[in-house]
């Protein structure tokens, strides 16, 4: 395929131009975040780091804002929960589809990946009123108030590992897959418990799936926005204290919190990509 | 198979069986069955068709429903249109360094926060955005133009939000395909719209499901980017849902426009896989 001359440039125009789609809304949310104004929007008032760490207007900057830093701390309360409930049950999904056989093994793994083709919305409500219809039972058998089951961190924790544990047993299967059972064979030969064999050589080999799988974990709760909605009860994860604030007209704080959200996001998603693909 | 094997692979099942059944099965099971329950009195319900028979006989929902089936497909079209040059680029024209930065930018975007690309299209949108103010500068526009909360802010939001799992997969499709089948299609007299069509397109067409499957699933239960781009006019039919289930506290209605929407994104995806013989398995798996 030799594309040459004006067809090959115009091409290239389109793919630069593409980039730029891309890059756009985020440069412009990182831009507005330090202008001196009170809307993150034109004309440019002149630069400052108010919108981080000091009072502009008579509002807070993100990092004093108790509001907002109650939201972030929120959201990593529910986001490490989700990771390890993910990895815990993803890395028992992958032994059970990898290592074992039984009879519905093909149903079961494609039933396991049935949570990916719900909209987050559906699992949402669906988990909701089925919790509430259990507690309504269960509060008048037991003579007991069960909060847990009502919309609440609990639930938005439930609800959000619902559909990652999917992803994360994709993640721990595909590293299981590769491994190279001779290894494991070698060492029962050489007189190694089973055990011993786990520990020794078959958690090493997992182990950078397992750490990426988590952080990729951390970041899907972190930035849930579907299913949570739905789950939330007072306490808002960042992506619904969010949502309100923009839905009402924000200040350049919330640019603020999203350069910063992005900052941190690059950094996990380069760690999970790295430990995830790497190779032998 | 040994008692110690039989043991353990009960215990393996358990965490699996815990949550498809308790987090996936049983509330859905529960979901149609709320649906199809009518309220008699303010807490009594029987069995009865009449939160499905309300959304046929409320035009402003089996509306918003069909709005949104019909949005979702265009923005799929789309989002096909505006990524496969782009993949082709990637795939084929560009070579070493260049083509694995060109790939991994593309990833970038989507590790960011659904709302903070929204924050962004919003600050290039709005009345007093960014794209207004450089129209009026360039004299295109006499004061402000409003770019948000209208179906063309909707379709660039939502196409942005579906570019990536469109472009993997059909990165992923066009790698395999030889260079030497294209030159043969042009050597043998076929023009370049020819060759596209007889050999690029249908060499790319896994991807061109798998892709389309994901985009028109994401689009149809998306929900922050449409409401907030779309604003009132943007008639969301999981807008609707929310708004029967938080707002309304109508949670029977809510369930029926549940499964309405789950029932549209299975037939769709099952119709997709079925007319390319392709399965759930190998489209997830692929990205």
């Amino acid at each position: 395929m030799n594309p040459t001359g004006l067809r090959l440039a115009l091409w290239r125009l389109y793919v630069a131009l593409f980039y730029g789609f891309l890059f756009a809304p985020l440069v412009v949310v990182g831009v507005f975040a330090f202008n001196a104004s009170l809307f993150p929007s034109p004309p440019w008032k002149g630069f400052t780091l108010d919108w981080f760490i000091g009072h502009p207007f008579g509002k807070s900057g993100v990092l004093l804002d108790p509001d907002m830093l109650g939201a972030v701390a929120t959201s990593i309360w529910v986001a490490i929960p989700v990771a390890a409930l993910s990895v815990g049950v993803g890395t028992a999904n992958a032994f059970l589809l990898e290592r074992r056989k039984f009879w519905g093994k093909s149903f079961l793994s494609v039933a396991m990946l049935w949570p990916l083709v719900i909209p987050g919305v559906i699992l949402g409500i669906s988990i909701l009123a089925f919790a509430s219809r259990i507690a309504n039972g269960l509060e008048d058998a037991l003579d007991t108030d069960l909060d847990f089951m009502r919309p609440g961190l609990p639930l938005v924790i439930l609800g959000q590992a619902s559909f990652i544990v999917s992803i994360a047993t994709l993640v721990v299967g595909a590293r299981l897959r590769k491994f190279d059972k001779s290894l494991e064979e070698a060492a029962l030969d050489l007189g190694a418990s089973h055990g011993r064999v786990f520990r020794t050589v078959l958690m090493p080999f997992l182990k950078p799936a397992l750490v990426g799988a988590f952080l990729i974990a951390f970041l899907m709760s972190f930035e849930n926005f579907n299913t949570t909605l739905m789950l939330v009860g007072s306490d808002s994860p960042l992506p619904i204290y969010m949502y309100g604030q923009m839905r009402e007209g924000a200040t350049p704080a919330i640019n603020a919190i999203s350069l910063l959200l992005v900052l941190a996001t690059g950094i996990l998603a380069g760690g999970a990509t790295i430990l995830s693909s790497r190779r032998r | 198979m040994s008692s110690a094997g039989r043991l353990s692979t009960f215990l393996l099942f358990c965490p699996a069986i815990l949550w498809l059944g308790l987090l996936i099965v049983a509330p859905l099971v529960d979901m149609g069955a709320l649906s199809v329950s009518e309220r008699v009195s303010s807490d009594e319900f029987r069995f009865g068709f009449a939160n499905y028979a309300t959304f046929f006989d409320e035009p402003v929902y089996w509306q918003t429903f069909a709005r949104t089936a019909v949005f979702a497909i265009v923005v799929t079209a789309a989002t096909l249109v505006v990524a496969f040059p782009v993949a082709l680029y990637i795939a084929k024209q560009a070579k070493g360094m260049g083509r694995v930065s060109l790939f991994t930018l593309s990833l970038l975007p989507f590790w960011v926060s659904e709302l903070v690309r929204t924050l962004g299209w919003m600050i290039l949108l709005r009345e007093s955005g960014l794209i207004s103010s450089l129209l009026q500068w360039l004299g295109l526009a006499h004061g402000r133009t409003e770019l948000l909360y209208n179906n063309g802010a909707m379709l660039v939001g939502l196409v942005y939000g579906g570019l990536l799992f469109m472009l993997i997969p059909l990165i992923n499709a066009l790698d395999s395909l030889d260079d030497n089948l294209v030159e043969a299609g042009l050597d043998l007299g076929g023009s370049r719209w020819t060759v596209m069509r007889r050999i690029i397109i249908p060499h790319a067409m896994p991807g061109i499901v798998a892709g389309s499957i994901v985009v028109f699933m994401l689009t149809i239960g998306n929900f922050a980017t449409a409401v907030l781009l779309g604003g009132k006019n943007s008639l969301w039919f999981t807008q609707a849902i929310y708004d029967q289930f938080i707002t309304r506290f109508d949670w029977s209605q809510g369930a029926a426009f549940g499964f309405l929407l789950l029932g549209l994104s299975s037939v769709l995806v099952w119709l997709g896989l079925k007319l390319t013989g392709q399965n759930l398995t190998r489209s997830l798996q692929q990205p």
